[in-house]
């Protein structure tokens, strides 16, 4: 800590800020692509879209400078206290918030819009880091268990009830850090199942999927049988217990879908299950998102040339559809150069994490990484039809001040913390 | 770590299948692919420009162009509106207005539709100041035909909207009009000119935002080309008005040109008719009327047996087979006896000695019955003498399409020895089987355009030019290949001379000598054709002057009776009026533009129908016997 008195970006890791700047950089040009007019002047022109995000990347590197400066002890000593400003910063909206396209997630101040639910899981992960950065934290223990489940459903819960689902779900992906830090991984695999049960019950019907499930089960307990691991005579109301849990889930999953979800919500699921398609009414995001991408072609139509872009075809092509804009103008080479990239980046912050030797560090490193990995490949993966619409951004690309400061701070504090990881002994 | 490369690990799965997702919309599904012209969000919008006008031979305006209005509505901008007063203007009625705009919104409730198409210019100047009024409508203008005369419907044809199987053509869309018939047809791409287009850059709302790239693919509008056609409007008028109330076909042709000067089939209609609102209610009760068929060219489609003009032929092929010398001679009987049980009747009287001259003047059947068996029994065998005799009449274009640039036309009928031998495939014919061949009669069949073209094949002692229609494009003198380079006949020259004399005489003394016309040297041929129907028909064909002749005509008059009376005098009045401008038999033409020959075809109706009660009545006391 002493050398960094004299340079506060000695043991900076390069390599994340090259990153940034390109993903940052490439974002930008593809939100200027899909906000442009011809009437439009200077880049800095801040009535315009492209202006205003331009605006937006030139203060968080304010805040860059800000957060590299502060000490990273800083960081966990208050994260308690981040957890809980964050947190009535969610629940103020309920009072305070601003209504934009039906969630309440935003506060006016004097006409810049701020989202808090984009900052919340800066100071949830802070959070969650700090918890398990406790000595003897145990997450084979029942009890610590469902502190850690506390501190994630919050956040989550909050936000789902702005509406925002989809942000909401974003902070369950944490499970996977946790396993990653011990608990133990039944978690996972009853999760992975009700995946698969929740699916299959959408996908087949409840009484059909039932019926399936109900067989490979059955299979599956035949098959024990018979290599002697287990016992039908004693172990029977294990079965017994194991077909109720299946059939109850399968059964709220379809009441739930059919009588407590919105149809909008229906619809999502059916476009990606490939059960209905109506490319005029909910499916036209998609289907146009789609169309767009493969109309650019092995390599594209060439910087401000997408006509489709430039005739706004694609609803929100400059927040949550802007990867349809890199389809349409950079063809496949742009697209799978992006991804190479994203990949490239996630893998190196897991790298990063991986050399920590501060738990803090390594859980926050951990974090950051699955949150950007699920942006990306949910965000992606909806603009091409692989997962349900899910309104998430994709991260350092999408317009949005909140979602780009939100994103910056988490990377930047993760490569604060790693500055420091020569001083620990 | 174990759980580190599971990490890794899904990550570059995820990263994989999203690579090899995107590969396939973007590389090998073709459904996303195509021109940037072919997508949603180009839209071209075309200009049309005018269409090219039509001139007569002497420059004279015959097709013009007018503006239309059509009030256009889109039925999504539609305010309420002062109905009552709307209908008033458009001059429609309140069930009209709502049957109407149910059909645009049907159609499309954001795409205009034509509400009321082809207004008047004076509604549309009454309309156009309280447009501002009803929302939702507008006006537009389109480019309509015009006829300042009204004549030559059949030689022009008309414009109308394309149909499904024009659409093929890359050059049409949907709505727009394309050349239908006659000269509108044939030269379509001349008067069409090229049109122009825009494209046009459009958001998800179909809302323009701009032009496509700058407009880099736009193209300009080209104006359709003026045509000249070979008619002499003056002349096709004339013989229009000579032929009111008749029907027939009557062909004018240059003969050192092969340009068609006048084409009349009656009785025709007024090119405006086909114009405007009431057009296709028009056109309907014009192609449906199955008795005077208005819309049928018989100048070009109607084959007739073209009757005693016929004997010009047999005399230059009996000449040409040297069967025959102008002065041979034949003794006429009142008619001419062939076969054992043949006779053929003749007006000449008894015991008249014809040389060829006065046969031809005279008309006289049994001198070329006789010419005729000559030349058929000259050869060993009279299946090559037909062959013979069939391919000299070819070589005058008939028989064949004269594939020249009318847009329609008929093949006629030349019989040969095939035709024979398939008539009579057991029993050995000869020139007394096809006695009837010789005065134009039996299996003969011409178009009105063939036996004017034969004509101004005689007129010009040997050979002739493919009658054609057009004379510049652009004010440029066509020059086609086909149209410049004379077809040769199969008969020597020298040969016509006696014929052209003896047609000279049908004038001057013979059977038309009441169409002579004083100071103009006319040769012609009368003609009297039998036929089922009814009266035989009114023939003549003539050309003028003897000498370097400058027409050539045919006229067929359906059931007038014979030659003299109907086709003999048009043809003097209209050769008159084409080499003179003025007529001198003003009694004639009188008689001409009065005439009629409407009790004639109403008989025939009449008797059609009766024909056919009785059939039906026969049928059933038939039937009822058999019962």
């Amino acid at each position: 800590m002493r050398k960094r008195q004299n340079n506060i970006f000695a043991g900076v890791d390069w390599v994340l800020v090259l990153f940034f700047i390109v993903l940052v950089f490439l974002g930008w040009i593809n939100i200027y692509a899909a906000s442009v007019t011809d009437t439009s002047q200077s880049v800095f022109d801040v009535t315009t879209l492209y202006g205003k995000q331009l605006r937006w990347i030139g203060l968080s590197g304010v805040l860059i400078v800000i957060i590299i400066s502060i000490d990273a002890k800083f960081y966990e000593r208050f994260a308690g206290v981040f957890y809980v400003i964050s947190m009535l910063s969610l629940a103020g909206l309920f009072l305070f918030g601003n209504t934009i396209n039906g969630a309440t997630s935003w506060y006016n101040f004097g006409g810049v819009s701020l989202q808090p639910s984009e900052f919340a899981k800066v100071a949830t992960i802070l959070a969650l880091a700090n918890f398990l950065n406790e000595p003897n934290r145990d997450l084979s223990n029942f009890k610590t268990q469902i502190r850690a489940f506390l501190i994630l459903s919050i956040p989550a819960v909050l936000i789902a009830l702005q509406p925002d689902p989809g942000s909401g779900i974003i902070y369950f992906t944490l499970f996977f850090v946790m396993y990653r830090e011990g608990l133990p991984g039944v978690y996972l695999g009853i999760g992975f199942m009700l995946m698969i049960l929740f699916l299959s019950t959408l996908y087949f019907g409840f009484i059909t999927a039932l019926i399936i499930i109900i067989s490979l089960l059955t299979l599956m307990i035949l098959y024990l049988i018979n290599i002697n691991k287990f016992q039908l005579n004693r172990e029977w109301p294990k079965v017994i217990v194991l077909f109720l849990i299946v059939g109850l889930f399968m059964f709220s999953v379809d009441y739930i879908f059919n009588n407590v979800f919105g149809q909008r919500h229906r619809d999502r699921f059916s476009i990606v299950l490939g059960k209905e398609v109506d490319p005029r009414g909910i499916g036209y995001n998609t289907n146009q998102s789609m169309i767009t991408i493969g109309s650019g072609g092995l390599t594209g139509k060439g910087f401000l040339e997408g006509d489709r872009t430039q005739g706004n075809f694609v609803p929100e092509q400059h927040t949550d559809y802007i990867f349809s804009t890199v389809g349409e103008e950079w063809g496949f080479i742009g697209t799978s150069a992006v991804i190479i990239i994203f990949i490239a980046f996630i893998l190196r912050i897991i790298r990063v994490a991986e050399r920590q030797k501060l738990k803090f560090s390594r859980v926050f490193g951990y974090s950051i990484a699955t949150i950007f990995f699920f942006h990306f490949m949910i965000n992606v993966g909806m603009v091409i039809g692989l997962v349900p619409t899910i309104g998430i951004p994709l991260p350092f690309f999408s317009y949005g001040g909140s979602s780009l400061w939100g994103f910056t701070i988490l990377l930047f504090i993760f490569i604060r913390l790693d500055a420091d990881r020569t001083y620990e002994w | 770590m174990e759980k580190k490369y599971i990490a890794y690990f899904s990550i570059l799965l995820v990263g994989l299948l999203f690579i090899i997702r995107l590969f396939y919309i973007q590389v090998l599904d073709s459904k996303y692919k195509g021109s940037p012209l072919n997508n949603s969000a180009v839209t071209p919008k075309y200009d049309y420009p005018e269409r090219g006008f039509i001139y007569d031979r002497n420059g004279v305006l015959i097709v013009a162009n007018q503006p239309s209005y059509d009030v256009m509505i889109v039925p999504r901008d539609v305010k309420p509106l002062d109905t009552l007063e709307f209908c008033k203007l458009l001059k429609i009625d309140k069930e009209d207005f709502v049957g109407k705009y149910k059909k645009a919104k049907k159609h499309s409730p954001r795409l205009p539709s034509v509400f009321v198409a082809q207004l008047s210019k004076g509604d549309y100047a009454y309309l156009q100041e309280k447009m501002y009024k009803y929302k939702g409508f507008y006006i537009q203008k389109r480019s309509l035909r015009q006829y300042p005369i009204q004549s030559a419907a059949n030689v022009l044809g008309y414009i109308s909207e394309v149909t499904t199987a024009d659409l093929n053509n890359k050059n049409y869309q949907q709505g727009e009009l394309i050349g239908k018939n006659g000269v509108e047809k044939e030269y379509e791409e001349a008067l069409r000119g090229v049109k122009g287009v825009k494209f046009i850059q459009k958001d998800r709302f179909n809302k323009v935002i701009g032009p496509y790239k700058g407009g880099e693919y736009d193209t300009l509008a080209i104006v359709g080309k003026d045509v000249n056609i070979t008619i002499d409007i003056k002349l096709q008028k004339y013989a229009e008005d000579l032929m009111a109330n008749k029907r027939g076909g009557i062909v004018a042709i240059e003969p050192s040109t092969g340009e068609i000067l006048a084409l009349v089939s009656a009785p025709t209609y007024d090119p405006n008719l086909l114009v405007g609102r009431e057009r296709s209610k028009n056109y309907n009760k014009l192609d449906s009327d199955s008795h005077e068929k208005p819309m049928f060219d018989r100048a070009l489609l109607a084959e007739y047996p073209p009757g005693s003009p016929f004997k010009i032929l047999t005399a230059l092929i009996g000449l040409q087979e040297e069967v025959i010398t102008p002065e041979s001679r034949v003794t006429c009987y009142h008619g001419y006896r062939y076969g054992r049980r043949g006779f053929m009747k003749c007006h000449c009287s008894s015991g008249t000695v014809n040389d060829l001259n006065s046969g031809i003047h005279q008309s006289c059947n049994a001198y070329f019955a006789s010419t005729y068996k000559k030349i058929i029994e000259k050869y060993p065998t009279s299946s090559e003498g037909m062959k013979r005799w069939s391919e000299h009449v070819k070589s005058f274009g008939l028989g064949d399409f004269l594939h020249n640039d009318l847009f329609t036309g008929r093949r006629g009928v030349v019989p040969d020895e095939k035709l024979y031998d398939k008539y009579y495939p057991t029993f050995n014919w000869g020139a007394s089987t096809t006695i009837s061949n010789a005065i134009g009669q039996g299996e003969i069949l011409t178009t009105p355009i063939q036996l004017a073209n034969m004509t101004a094949a005689v007129a010009n002692r040997g050979y002739y030019f493919t009658p054609h229609i057009i004379k510049k494009i652009d004010n440029k003198p066509i020059q086609i290949d086909k149209f410049i380079n004379p077809k040769k006949t199969t008969i020597d020259p020298k040969y016509f001379i006696p014929v052209v004399e003896g047609m000279y005489d049908v004038v001057e003394k013979g059977t038309a000598r009441y169409s002579k016309v004083d100071g103009i040297e006319i040769c012609g041929k009368t003609g009297t054709a039998e036929n089922p129907h009814g009266q035989d028909h009114s023939i003549f064909i003539a050309f003028a002057p003897k000498d370097n002749p400058k027409i050539a005509i045919a006229v067929f008059v359906e059931n007038g009776y014979w030659g003299s009376r109907w086709a003999g005098p048009m043809a003097s009045l209209m050769i008159e009026k084409y080499l003179k401008g003025e007529v001198s038999l003003k009694a004639y033409e009188k008689k001409m533009f009065e005439g009629s020959l409407r009790e004639e075809y109403d008989k025939q109706l009449l008797t059609e129908q009766l024909e056919k009660e009785i059939k039906e009545k026969l049928k059933k006391e038939l039937e009822e016997k058999a019962e």
